[in-house]
């Protein structure tokens, strides 16, 4: 038999072993659209309770909005419910051109290439860009997808410590004999919340002459004064080689991503990139609502300054409640517990008092690091956020965490 | 050559660790203790081959030959030698 108990025995071993440990991931089912109050199934065949969630990437609260919706309804209808094709056979639209001309002059780029996500956009740029004889240097804390896209590429990879130019700097002269460097980071880090110094970056590429990537997920839309990008908030539009970013978050929330950049190494991965060459095209309808999202932001920067206004309000409220933050001041707010068991609690315990917020822990961050990633969004209004600090703090006191220090909760709880 | 394995340890202690790591053994598992991953070795191969002018051959340069600053220390004079 192909599968066969053995086999079998094998993986439910495994399986028992993340029960055993108290980190099994169980799904929550959400019977609303996204938003900040959302309907929630769990566990699985429990009565729907009205929770608040904190842990979604809709920044700009619009996931759900109307005109959102609407201009994906008259998307299916102008164009279809799918193109059943890759890009450059019959899956290139008007509307897919148009939407990465507006990205284009959104994040102050040459041209843009829409992916079928930001993780296949990621997994494709560095293999068609790159050769073995050139070298690839990421900070230590890139995103998974970042990770994956080099080990698909067969340059040469070496890291810098987080967010380190210093470090940065000596990689750069290490590997001074290459054909081609290029550095990566993330614009806003996923899991701290923390801000790339894209200008140092930047300066040090030039100096070096290196390419730079910076995957800006967690910022277009939203970071910098007009919600362009972290390059924006450093002062160095038009100087980044290459931006990926998704539509599943800020914009929209959908689905869809790009590489938007030089225009050299935007061909390249209309050329060569596997996923851009092997991956159906994003859906007409989605599509259009991005287009409508691109839209919306170009006309007002009221959204993303509703957002900057919830993450101080949040932050400061965490902080006077006496939880370990991680610093930063982006919409990206990590409360502190370092122990994976007792993020696993927390969060459930903080669903029973009305919010819905998830523990994060190995391998989704490192060994000793387990937190609850809270995100703000404009959809936030500040009932909402009262009523989940006082939940916050309610469970924070329940574990005896509250005005403890990292070493003191360590002590309690263990690594 | 005397210092070879001081040089590799403060190497990797400076590479590596955080302000807040336990200090590291000549016999401390780098890669399969985890404070090194595979991506890692990278740098830390090119460190020695610039520092002690050698060529270490991609199928020498091993998880399990960089695993220690004992075994890394094994692989440079292997190579200084020839």
């Amino acid at each position: 038999m192909a599968y066969s108990d053995k086999v079998r025995g094998i993986y439910e071993a495994q399986l028992q072993g993340i029960r055993d440990a108290g980190i099994f991931k169980q799904e929550r089912y959400i019977h609303s659209p996204q938003a900040a109050d959302i309907e929630v199934e769990f566990p699985a065949g429990a009565a729907l309770k009205k929770v608040i969630n904190m842990c979604a990437n809709n920044y700009l609260g619009l996931s759900s909005h109307p005109d959102v919706v609407r201009a994906a309804h008259e998307g299916l209808d102008a164009r279809g419910y799918g193109m059943s094709s890759v890009r450059f056979i019959c899956g290139t639209q008007d509307i897919h051109r148009e939407l990465e001309h507006r990205v284009t002059e959104f994040l102050g780029t040459e041209d843009t290439l829409l992916f079928p996500s930001c993780m296949d956009a990621n997994s494709g740029v560095f293999e068609a860009i790159l050769t073995k004889d050139d070298v690839m240097i990421s900070d230590r804390l890139v995103h998974a997808s970042l990770v994956d896209g080099i080990r698909l590429c067969s340059a040469m990879h070496d890291t810098y410590k987080h967010s380190d130019m210093a470090h940065l700097e000596s990689k750069l002269q290490l590997h001074a004999d290459k054909r081609l460097k290029v550095v990566i980071t993330d614009g806003v880090f996923s899991m701290d919340g923390d801000a790339a110094k894209l200008d140092e970056c930047v300066a040090l590429c030039e100096k070096h002459d290196a390419m730079l990537l910076v995957d800006e997920s967690h910022a277009s839309g939203f970071i910098g004064k007009t919600g362009r990008g972290t390059h924006e908030r450093c002062g160095v539009m038009g100087r980044i080689d290459v931006i990926t970013t998704t539509f599943g978050k800020a914009l929209g929330g959908a689905s869809g991503g790009c590489v938007s950049g030089r225009r050299e190494l935007v061909e390249m991965c209309r050329q060569k990139a596997r996923p851009y060459l092997f991956s159906n095209t994003i859906a007409p309808v989605v599509v259009a609502g991005v287009l409508k999202v691109m839209e919306i932001l170009s006309g007002s920067t009221e959204r993303r300054d509703k957002l900057e206004a919830n993450s101080a309000y949040w932050r400061k409220g965490l902080t006077e409640a006496g939880f370990v933050l991680r610093e930063g001041d982006t919409p990206i707010v990590p409360v502190m517990l370092f122990n994976a068991k007792l993020a696993q609690d927390f969060s459930k315990a903080l669903y029973d008092e009305g919010v819905y917020a998830m523990g994060f822990f190995f391998p989704v961050v490192p060994q000793g690091q387990a937190r609850i990633r809270t995100q703000l969004s404009a959809g936030h209004e500040i009932h909402h956020l009262d009523k989940a600090l006082d939940a916050f703090a309610k469970v924070g006191k329940k574990y005896d965490i509250l005005g403890k220090t990292k070493q003191e909760i360590i002590e309690k709880y263990g690594m | 050559m005397d210092d070879l394995k001081d040089v590799v340890l403060k190497y990797v202690t400076e590479e590596y660790l955080e302000a807040d790591s336990d200090p590291l053994t000549f016999e401390t598992p780098l890669i399969s203790g985890g404070i090194v991953d595979s991506f890692s070795m990278v740098s830390l191969k090119r460190f020695l081959e610039n520092r002690y002018n050698i060529q270490i051959p991609d199928d020498k340069a091993t998880p399990e030959a960089f695993d220690s600053v004992n075994r890394i220390a094994d692989l440079v004079r292997e190579f200084v030698k020839a």
